[in-house]
Protein backbone atom coordinates (compact mmCIF):
# COMPACT_ATOMS: atom_id res chain seq x y z
CA UNK A 1 0.00 0.00 0.00
CA UNK A 2 2.83 2.30 -0.93
CA UNK A 3 0.24 4.76 -2.62
CA UNK A 4 1.00 8.25 -2.53
CA UNK A 5 -2.98 9.35 -2.30
CA UNK A 6 -4.76 10.08 0.79
CA UNK A 7 -7.96 8.79 -0.36
CA UNK A 8 -6.34 5.26 -1.90
CA UNK A 9 -5.49 3.68 1.65
CA UNK A 10 -7.79 1.60 4.11
CA UNK A 11 -6.13 3.09 6.91
CA UNK A 12 -7.79 6.32 6.54
CA UNK A 13 -11.65 4.74 5.79
CA UNK A 14 -11.20 2.00 8.85
CA UNK A 15 -10.05 5.16 11.31
CA UNK A 16 -13.25 7.23 10.70
CA UNK A 17 -15.59 4.01 11.22
CA UNK A 18 -13.82 3.73 14.74
CA UNK A 19 -14.25 7.63 15.33
CA UNK A 20 -17.90 7.14 14.11
CA UNK A 21 -18.58 4.32 16.70
CA UNK A 22 -17.00 6.18 19.34
CA UNK A 23 -19.00 9.17 18.89
CA UNK A 24 -22.35 7.26 18.44
CA UNK A 25 -21.34 5.43 21.56
CA UNK A 26 -20.59 8.83 23.37
CA UNK A 27 -23.81 10.41 22.53
CA UNK A 28 -25.91 7.52 22.95
CA UNK A 29 -24.68 7.16 26.76
CA UNK A 30 -24.61 11.11 27.32
CA UNK A 31 -27.99 11.71 25.58
CA UNK A 32 -30.77 11.98 27.77
CA UNK A 33 -33.63 12.36 25.25
CA UNK A 34 -35.01 9.35 23.22
CA UNK A 35 -34.99 11.75 19.69
CA UNK A 36 -30.67 11.73 20.54
CA UNK A 37 -30.31 8.22 21.71
CA UNK A 38 -31.99 7.58 17.79
CA UNK A 39 -29.85 10.06 16.37
CA UNK A 40 -26.55 8.67 18.17
CA UNK A 41 -27.90 4.94 16.71
CA UNK A 42 -27.27 6.08 13.46
CA UNK A 43 -24.31 7.60 13.82
CA UNK A 44 -23.17 4.07 14.77
CA UNK A 45 -24.88 2.55 11.82
CA UNK A 46 -23.23 4.83 10.18
CA UNK A 47 -19.33 3.76 11.34
CA UNK A 48 -20.74 -0.06 10.24
CA UNK A 49 -21.78 1.16 6.88
CA UNK A 50 -18.09 2.99 6.28
CA UNK A 51 -16.62 -0.27 7.54
CA UNK A 52 -18.21 -2.94 5.53
CA UNK A 53 -17.43 -0.64 2.37
CA UNK A 54 -14.00 0.14 3.48
CA UNK A 55 -13.12 -3.59 3.77
CA UNK A 56 -14.84 -4.45 0.37
CA UNK A 57 -13.29 -2.02 -1.36
CA UNK A 58 -9.59 -2.89 -0.19
CA UNK A 59 -10.04 -6.93 0.57
CA UNK A 60 -12.57 -8.61 -1.40
CA UNK A 61 -13.03 -9.94 -4.41
CA UNK A 62 -16.42 -9.09 -5.17
CA UNK A 63 -16.70 -5.44 -5.13
CA UNK A 64 -20.74 -5.93 -5.18
CA UNK A 65 -21.36 -7.39 -1.94
CA UNK A 66 -20.05 -4.64 0.42
CA UNK A 67 -22.51 -2.31 -1.52
CA UNK A 68 -25.48 -4.83 -1.15
CA UNK A 69 -24.71 -4.84 2.62
CA UNK A 70 -24.78 -1.32 3.40
CA UNK A 71 -28.46 -1.23 1.21
CA UNK A 72 -29.80 -3.31 3.26
CA UNK A 73 -28.12 -1.35 6.41
CA UNK A 74 -29.47 1.51 5.01
CA UNK A 75 -32.84 -0.40 4.84
CA UNK A 76 -32.94 -1.59 8.26
CA UNK A 77 -31.75 1.58 9.67
CA UNK A 78 -35.02 3.41 8.03
CA UNK A 79 -37.33 0.68 9.50
CA UNK A 80 -35.65 1.39 12.82
CA UNK A 81 -36.36 4.98 12.47
CA UNK A 82 -39.79 4.51 11.89
CA UNK A 83 -40.48 2.45 14.49
CA UNK A 84 -38.18 4.26 16.92
CA UNK A 85 -40.06 7.55 16.29
CA UNK A 86 -43.50 6.00 16.11
CA UNK A 87 -42.62 4.92 20.00
CA UNK A 88 -41.22 8.35 20.65
CA UNK A 89 -44.68 9.92 20.08
CA UNK A 90 -46.51 7.32 21.23
CA UNK A 91 -44.43 7.88 24.58
CA UNK A 92 -44.47 11.32 24.22
CA UNK A 93 -48.82 11.51 24.49
CA UNK A 94 -49.40 9.11 27.34
CA UNK A 95 -45.90 10.76 29.68
CA UNK A 96 -45.79 14.55 28.21
CA UNK A 97 -41.88 13.70 28.11
CA UNK A 98 -39.58 12.19 25.94
CA UNK A 99 -36.84 12.00 28.39
CA UNK A 100 -35.32 8.62 28.71
CA UNK A 101 -35.47 9.44 33.36
CA UNK A 102 -38.77 9.64 32.85
CA UNK A 103 -40.03 6.67 30.99
CA UNK A 104 -39.61 4.39 34.11
CA UNK A 105 -42.24 2.78 34.72
CA UNK A 106 -41.13 -0.73 34.50
CA UNK A 107 -37.66 0.05 36.97
CA UNK A 108 -37.94 -2.29 39.78
CA UNK B 1 -4.43 9.09 -14.01
CA UNK B 2 -2.77 12.33 -13.75
CA UNK B 3 -3.43 14.39 -16.85
CA UNK B 4 -4.32 17.46 -15.41
CA UNK B 5 -1.78 18.41 -12.83
CA UNK B 6 -2.91 18.84 -9.41
CA UNK B 7 -5.65 16.30 -9.42
CA UNK B 8 -4.41 14.19 -7.22
CA UNK B 9 -3.96 17.38 -4.75
CA UNK B 10 -7.24 18.61 -5.74
CA UNK B 11 -8.74 15.22 -4.86
CA UNK B 12 -7.33 14.47 -0.89
CA UNK B 13 -8.55 17.97 -0.48
CA UNK B 14 -11.71 17.01 -1.46
CA UNK B 15 -11.50 13.80 0.62
CA UNK B 16 -10.61 15.83 3.52
CA UNK B 17 -13.23 18.05 3.42
CA UNK B 18 -15.44 14.71 3.69
CA UNK B 19 -13.97 13.45 6.48
CA UNK B 20 -14.05 16.68 8.45
CA UNK B 21 -18.05 17.05 7.63
CA UNK B 22 -18.23 13.21 8.95
CA UNK B 23 -16.88 13.80 11.86
CA UNK B 24 -17.87 16.87 12.52
CA UNK B 25 -21.59 16.59 11.95
CA UNK B 26 -21.24 13.16 14.21
CA UNK B 27 -19.77 15.66 16.79
CA UNK B 28 -22.59 18.16 16.57
CA UNK B 29 -24.88 15.90 16.40
CA UNK B 30 -24.04 13.98 19.39
CA UNK B 31 -22.76 16.69 21.65
CA UNK B 32 -24.97 19.83 20.95
CA UNK B 33 -27.78 21.34 23.42
CA UNK B 34 -30.74 21.34 21.31
CA UNK B 35 -32.38 18.43 19.06
CA UNK B 36 -32.51 20.60 15.72
CA UNK B 37 -28.91 21.23 16.15
CA UNK B 38 -28.29 18.00 16.56
CA UNK B 39 -30.44 16.69 13.34
CA UNK B 40 -28.60 19.64 11.52
CA UNK B 41 -25.29 18.03 12.54
CA UNK B 42 -26.42 14.45 11.42
CA UNK B 43 -27.60 15.60 7.98
CA UNK B 44 -24.19 17.08 7.81
CA UNK B 45 -22.29 13.76 8.95
CA UNK B 46 -24.58 11.85 6.16
CA UNK B 47 -23.67 14.27 3.36
CA UNK B 48 -19.46 14.20 4.41
CA UNK B 49 -20.47 10.24 4.39
CA UNK B 50 -22.09 10.55 0.97
CA UNK B 51 -18.78 12.09 -0.09
CA UNK B 52 -16.75 8.85 1.26
CA UNK B 53 -18.96 6.58 -0.21
CA UNK B 54 -17.68 8.05 -3.68
CA UNK B 55 -14.44 7.97 -3.19
CA UNK B 56 -14.90 4.40 -2.20
CA UNK B 57 -15.74 3.75 -5.76
CA UNK B 58 -19.84 3.14 -5.02
CA UNK B 59 -21.35 6.26 -6.29
CA UNK B 60 -24.80 4.43 -5.75
CA UNK B 61 -24.56 4.50 -2.51
CA UNK B 62 -23.49 8.03 -2.45
CA UNK B 63 -26.54 8.58 -4.17
CA UNK B 64 -28.88 6.12 -1.65
CA UNK B 65 -27.04 7.83 1.29
CA UNK B 66 -28.18 11.26 0.38
CA UNK B 67 -32.13 10.25 -0.62
CA UNK B 68 -32.86 7.99 2.07
CA UNK B 69 -30.79 9.62 5.38
CA UNK B 70 -30.90 12.83 4.17
CA UNK B 71 -33.90 13.09 2.56
CA UNK B 72 -35.83 10.56 4.66
CA UNK B 73 -34.58 9.57 7.90
CA UNK B 74 -33.42 13.70 9.19
CA UNK B 75 -36.47 14.66 7.75
CA UNK B 76 -38.75 12.05 9.95
CA UNK B 77 -36.46 12.84 13.08
CA UNK B 78 -37.44 16.63 12.60
CA UNK B 79 -41.31 15.80 12.33
CA UNK B 80 -40.41 13.89 15.48
CA UNK B 81 -38.99 16.89 16.98
CA UNK B 82 -41.85 19.10 15.77
CA UNK B 83 -44.29 16.78 17.25
CA UNK B 84 -42.11 16.40 20.82
CA UNK B 85 -40.20 18.80 22.87
CA UNK B 86 -36.89 16.91 23.08
CA UNK B 87 -34.63 19.85 24.57
CA UNK B 88 -32.21 18.68 27.13
CA UNK B 89 -33.29 20.84 30.56
CA UNK B 90 -30.06 22.67 31.32
CA UNK B 91 -30.41 22.01 35.19
CA UNK B 92 -29.23 18.63 35.31
CA UNK B 93 -25.94 19.31 33.66
CA UNK B 94 -24.38 21.32 36.14
CA UNK B 95 -23.74 18.83 39.15
CA UNK B 96 -20.14 18.07 39.40
CA UNK B 97 -21.10 14.11 39.80
CA UNK B 98 -22.40 14.74 36.01
CA UNK B 99 -19.38 16.23 35.15
CA UNK B 100 -17.32 12.99 36.42
CA UNK B 101 -19.27 11.02 34.49
CA UNK B 102 -19.48 13.30 31.65
CA UNK B 103 -15.66 12.97 31.44
CA UNK B 104 -15.63 9.00 32.65
CA UNK B 105 -17.84 8.81 29.55
CA UNK B 106 -15.38 10.67 27.24
CA UNK B 107 -12.43 8.40 28.21
CA UNK B 108 -13.93 5.38 27.80
CA UNK B 109 -15.31 5.90 24.43
CA UNK B 110 -11.92 7.58 23.12
CA UNK B 111 -10.12 4.30 24.72
CA UNK B 112 -13.21 2.27 22.79
CA UNK B 113 -12.23 4.15 19.80
CA UNK B 114 -8.45 3.94 19.91
CA UNK B 115 -8.64 -0.19 20.03
CA UNK B 116 -11.01 -0.29 17.37
CA UNK B 117 -8.90 1.67 14.85
CA UNK B 118 -5.69 -0.06 16.34
CA UNK B 119 -7.60 -3.63 15.97
CA UNK B 120 -8.74 -2.85 12.65
CA UNK B 121 -5.34 -1.09 11.37
CA UNK B 122 -3.26 -4.08 13.22
CA UNK B 123 -5.23 -6.73 11.41
CA UNK B 124 -3.52 -9.58 9.12
CA UNK B 125 -6.08 -8.59 5.98
CA UNK B 126 -5.30 -10.01 2.85
CA UNK B 127 -5.63 -7.93 -0.56
CA UNK B 128 -7.58 -11.00 -2.85
CA UNK B 129 -4.39 -11.65 -5.65
CA UNK B 130 -7.26 -13.29 -8.08
CA UNK B 131 -9.34 -10.69 -10.58
CA UNK B 132 -12.17 -9.50 -9.50
CA UNK B 133 -15.75 -11.02 -9.59
CA UNK B 134 -17.41 -8.13 -11.44
CA UNK B 135 -16.94 -4.63 -11.89
CA UNK B 136 -19.22 -3.44 -9.03
CA UNK B 137 -21.41 -1.55 -11.38
CA UNK B 138 -24.84 -0.56 -10.51
CA UNK B 139 -26.14 -3.53 -13.41
CA UNK B 140 -23.73 -5.96 -11.08
CA UNK B 141 -25.47 -4.88 -8.11
CA UNK B 142 -28.31 -5.57 -9.48
CA UNK B 143 -27.71 -8.71 -10.70
CA UNK B 144 -26.28 -9.94 -7.43
CA UNK B 145 -29.50 -8.64 -5.57
CA UNK B 146 -31.79 -10.61 -7.48
CA UNK B 147 -29.69 -13.50 -7.39
CA UNK B 148 -27.17 -14.02 -4.56
CA UNK B 149 -28.90 -11.83 -2.34
CA UNK B 150 -32.67 -12.69 -3.29
CA UNK B 151 -33.89 -14.28 -0.75
CA UNK B 152 -32.26 -10.74 2.27
CA UNK B 153 -33.71 -8.99 -0.67
CA UNK B 154 -37.48 -10.19 0.09
CA UNK B 155 -36.84 -10.50 3.63
CA UNK B 156 -35.83 -6.99 3.98
CA UNK B 157 -39.00 -5.95 2.24
CA UNK B 158 -41.03 -7.80 4.71
CA UNK B 159 -38.99 -5.94 7.51
CA UNK B 160 -39.69 -2.78 5.59
CA UNK B 161 -43.42 -4.04 5.32
CA UNK B 162 -43.77 -4.75 9.08
CA UNK B 163 -41.88 -1.50 10.24
CA UNK B 164 -44.52 0.52 8.27
CA UNK B 165 -47.84 -1.09 9.47
CA UNK B 166 -45.84 -1.58 13.44
CA UNK B 167 -45.51 2.43 13.35
CA UNK B 168 -49.04 3.26 12.19
CA UNK B 169 -50.52 0.77 14.74
CA UNK B 170 -48.14 2.22 17.34
CA UNK B 171 -48.61 5.69 16.56
CA UNK B 172 -52.50 5.13 16.16
CA UNK B 173 -52.88 3.22 19.20
CA UNK B 174 -51.79 6.07 21.45
CA UNK B 175 -53.87 8.76 19.54
CA UNK B 176 -56.69 6.64 21.18
CA UNK B 177 -55.73 5.83 24.06
CA UNK B 178 -54.77 9.72 24.75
Amino acid sequence: MNNPTFYDRPAAYLILAAALLAIGILGFVRRRTLIGMLISGEVIFAAASVNFMALNRFYSPDPVAGQVVVLFIMGLAAAEVAVGLSIIIAVYRNYRSIRSKDVSEMNG
Amino acid sequence: MNEIPGTTFLLNVVFAVSLLATVGGAIIAVLSQRIIRGVCGLALCFIGLAGVYYFLHAPFLALMQILIYVGAVCITIIFAVMLAEPDEAVSDQSSASSKVWAALALIACVALGWGVASLALGGSWTVPAQPLANDGSLRAMGIALLTTYSMAFEVISLVLLVAVLGALAVAHGGRVRS
